[in-house]
């Protein structure tokens, strides 16, 4: 794993250990929520989240205190998922229905529909526009961030957000993962009605 | 603002130009705020303690090394 290029420094003392364990912890619920739009799996999402803590943890001489080590951690959990899911899955392709199948059966049952709805369409987007559209339409990152994030150019990750939000749009609207035999539309419109009561309860 | 008021437009691949515009604005709009709510969600469920527990123990680890 590379973590040298955020906050790549040479040794801490160990009184930093606190502050940077004071950090880590701050930190432990967005990596849990990246974790789980990952995997799609709140257990495995924990599970990497942990690995990833202790990682961070063990890894700690090499991060500077100052920088940004939400987007190092970040990076951390990253890798880690595609590492073991390289060991775990090369031989078996992870059969989508089948996600879909333990996605549905895992969601709160009481979750909103429009949430519901927009889970499933993201698990019919490719891998590296999920977790661009993530880190950067909920994680809260600069299209910088997110290309350390992902060890890739900014431009790379600006069209896999753009592609991501049209390909999302489209899919949203034809109802194209066809759950249900739910209507063409439905989804939209569900996920507009939301939106709308979520901006009018914020602001 | 979003515009939920989705019956009164027409509606399909016949509504292009400045409207269909607006139209995909407004989408993609929700589409951003419900991915940020997805997202809070779970940042704002509670740690389990297990997280709390497992650094707890590499802390205690860390200052055995230490010592």
């Amino acid at each position: 794993m590379s973590t040298s290029r955020l906050g790549a420094a040479p040794k801490p003392a160990s009184a930093d250990d606190e502050g940077f364990k004071r950090e880590l912890v701050v930190l432990i619920p967005h990596l849990r929520a990246f974790a789980r739009t990952l995997t799609g799996d709140p257990t495995a999402a924990d599970d990497l989240a942990q690995d990833a803590m202790m990682k961070a943890w063990d890894a700690r001489a090499s991060y500077q205190m100052g920088t940004n080590m939400k987007a190092w951690t970040f990076m951390i959990l990253r890798n880690q998922f595609y590492s073991e899911k390289r060991r775990s899955w090369r031989q078996s392709q992870l059969d989508q229905e089948a996600a879909e199948r333990t996605l549905v059966a895992v969601d709160d049952p009481e979750a909103p529909v429009a949430l519901d709805e927009l889970r499933q369409a993201l698990k019919t987007l490719p891998e590296e526009q999920r977790e661009a559209l993530i880190l950067v339409g909920a994680g809260g990152f600069a299209y910088e961030e997110a290309a350390e994030i992902c060890g890739c150019a900014v431009g790379t990750v600006k069209s896999r957000v753009s592609r991501a939000r049209r390909a999302l749009a489209a899919t949203l609207e034809k109802g194209g993962y066809g759950r249900d035999g739910k209507a063409a539309g439905d989804a939209m419109r569900s996920i507009l009605g939301e939106a709308d009561r979520l901006a009018g309860a914020r602001s | 603002m979003i515009d939920s008021t989705d019956s009164s437009r027409p509606k399909g691949a016949e509504n292009k130009g400045e409207a269909g515009l607006e139209e995909a604005r407004l989408r993609q709009q929700a589409i951003g705020v419900k991915l940020r709510h997805m997202f809070d969600e779970v940042v704002n469920e509670p740690v389990p303690d297990e997280f709390l527990d497992i650094l707890k123990r590499a802390d205690a680890k860390a200052a055995d090394g230490a010592a």
